[in-house]
């Protein structure tokens, strides 16, 4: 079913296509540990690819590296074909992946909209000067950088508390305006760290469906983190799992499930 | 209208006016502590600097004159030009545009994720690197700032006969207020609205109160966080050159200027470190209440008659004081974040 060329078709019809992101031979230490050990892995086209594992596996090592917050000591990243040199976070966000956070990184201060707003930064062309002197083109950039972000906050439900500032919400709205504010970046990769962490199950169905939306409207290529293993295996086209830093799975979430590593790392078996 | 009254009201408009002064130095250290956390001690020795390299400029002094002409024995020490207030303007503000770039490219980029104590230590250091050098390069006599502020040129001569002509008919009793003064307000009201227009609906602006809400956000949203520090600490520097022309053109610039630095500090703790309107409400308090209470306390007929005595001098401490009060009774000042340490 696996096309190295060309991707594959979904059990559900839809079509993925080829590779995004591929990590090749990923090893991350810090000081004396190895929290990535020698890992590789791909992310397609319009997948919703999954990073699961036990506590301290090296899930969110993995993203960080993807994300450009950390590099690694060996291994190479392709970001669309191309190797992709060392780079700062933000040179990373600008070429196109956004990503949450597992413990929500917001700007407390600022209004909803302000938020989402300032995931379109990477779309605003204009320099300091333009910006100051703010006429013709900038402000034609703001309209149209303000439709896009009106259209993702009515698509996310969040329209009731556009003007609210994000310290007064509750914890779930606050996971869906980070992943709004991501979102507003138009990235060709989504990155989200524990979308799910911390809610009640009307909450994580609501994120569940989002993501599924989200995907499936846009067509964004999504990569997650996630620690509840049900959650996962019904949102996510394919799976690694990772443990104590080693990918110890990758496949289709029922290839995954049954695989006799996977049950033991979940299950806890002694390691030698 | 009594003559204590009206006499206390031109004391009370004076003390906005001071005050406008202190809120503009405020202003620099709120700038640069919400963007990076970097309390900066040398705000003031900026703004001497700035006011020190805009008069050389204008007056086309030599830079380094003095190490020059030891090292090579020569006796050069003006060019023999003079610049327009204007153009030295200009080429002060892309100095300290330069001078912030040095900041964060020699300094702090070296020092990101330090503790803040750490912080605060290097802008000490650099306060006193930042005197030496300006003491360096245009020499420490006291010189006098002739843009146009000081000869009330910008301004027709007029305004203040007006002025004194309207409320002496008001009152029956000329109030005197200096032209710079009324300059000066002028300006920082500009230039504050300027900032707040700036930082609320440019893209740049935005970046910069990401930046001072979550550095880690910031990243990810694609924000360069040196390129927001560079801008920041430019910001600051040229806040710095407009409170360095005013003090300057008031009292001429001398070394004594990098004290109202700590002026500022009062202010600071009034307004809160994070606010900009704090920074501006805290300086006009602080303004207004020490000359009014100056004018209180020194008044045998007011203070004399209500407590036996009078005082003299209270201009030094009561700032200091006003903040001990707030420090004790709400730390986080008028206008602060709250500070909510969690166990």
């Amino acid at each position: 079913m696996l096309d190295q060329a060309e991707g594959y078709v979904t059990a559900d019809g839809r079509k993925i296509g080829g590779v995004v992101m591929e990590m090749k031979n990923i090893t991350l230490r810090f000081g004396g540990v190895e929290a990535i050990k020698d890992i590789s892995f791909d992310i397609r086209e319009g997948e919703i690819r999954a990073i699961i594992g036990p506590n301290g596996a090296g899930k969110s090592s993995m993203l960080n590296v993807i994300s450009g917050f950390y590099i690694p000591q060996v291994g190479q990243v392709f970001y669309k074909g191309a190797p992709r040199p060392p780079m700062k976070p933000f040179e990373v966000a600008r070429q196109g992946i956004a990503r949450t956070f597992q413990n929500i990184a917001l700007f407390e201060g600022m209004t909803v909209l302000d938020n989402v707003m300032t995931g379109r930064l990477t779309h605003m062309k204009t320099g300091l000067w333009g910006q100051a002197i703010w006429k013709g083109k900038a402000e034609a950039e703001e309209t149209a950088n303000r439709e896009v972000a009106e259209r993702i906050i009515d698509f996310l439900e969040i329209q009731a508390i556009r003007k609210t500032p994000v310290a007064r919400l509750p914890y779930g709205l606050k996971k869906r305006v980070e992943l709004a504010r991501a979102l507003a970046a138009e990235p060709s990769l989504l990155l989200l760290d524990e979308p799910m962490a911390g809610m009640n199950v009307e909450e994580k169905e609501d994120m569940s469906r989002f993501i599924l939306d989200v995907n499936d409207e846009f067509g964004t290529t999504i990569a997650l983190i996630e620690h509840d293993m049900g959650v996962v295996m019904d949102l996510s086209d394919r799976v690694v799992v990772m443990d104590y830093g080693k990918k110890i799975g990758d496949g289709s979430p029922d290839e995954v499930r049954n695989n006799q590593d996977v049950i033991d790392a979940y299950l806890g078996v002694s390691h030698d | 209208m009594s003559d204590q009254l009206i006499y206390a009201s031109e004391v009370f408009l004076n003390g906005l006016m001071a005050g406008v002064l202190y809120a503009l130095v405020a202003l620099g250290f709120v700038l640069i502590f919400k963007a990076s956390g970097i309390f900066n001690f040398a705000q003031g020795v900026m703004a001497l600097f700035a006011a020190m390299t805009l008069v050389g400029i204008q007056s086309g002094q030599v830079p380094f004159a003095h190490l020059i002409n030891a090292v090579f024995g020569t006796k050069i020490h003006h060019f023999g030009w003079e610049v327009h207030s204007i153009i030295a303007i200009i080429l002060t503000v892309l100095v300290m545009i330069l001078l912030a770039w040095m900041v964060q490219r020699f300094i702090f980029r070296h020092l990101v994720g330090q503790e803040p104590i750490i912080l605060f230590m290097a802008t000490i250091g650099l306060a006193y690197l930042l005197e030496g050098v300006a003491d360096l390069m245009w020499g420490s006599e006291i010189k006098k700032l002739d843009v146009c502020l000081a000869e009330g040129t910008c301004l027709p001569q007029g305004i203040n006969l007006a002025i004194d002509e309207a409320t002496f008919n008001l009152f029956g009793y000329g109030f005197f207020i200096d032209n710079l003064d009324i300059t000066a307000t002028i300006i920082a009201i500009l230039l504050v609205t300027a900032l707040v227009i700036f930082s609320q609906y440019t893209k740049q602006g935005r970046a910069m109160r990401a930046v001072a809400d979550d550095h880690q956000a910031a990243l990810s949203v694609g924000v360069s966080l040196n390129y927001i520090w560079i801008l920041v600490w430019s910001v600051a520097g040229f806040v710095a050159l407009v409170a360095g022309i005013m003090w300057g053109a008031k009292s001429g610039v001398q070394f004594s200027l990098s004290l109202i630095a700590l002026k500022a500090l009062p202010v600071l703790m009034l307004g809160g470190f994070t606010s900009i309107p704090g920074a501006i409400v805290g300086g006009l308090i602080i303004g207004v209440g020490e000359k009014l209470f100056e004018f209180f306390m020194s008044s045998g007929d007011l203070a004399g008659a209500l407590f036996g005595f009078t005082m003299n001098a209270t201009e030094n401490w009561f700032a200091y004081v006003l903040a001990l009060i707030f420090l004790v009774f709400r730390p986080q000042g008028l206008f602060g974040e709250k500070i909510i340490e969690r166990v």
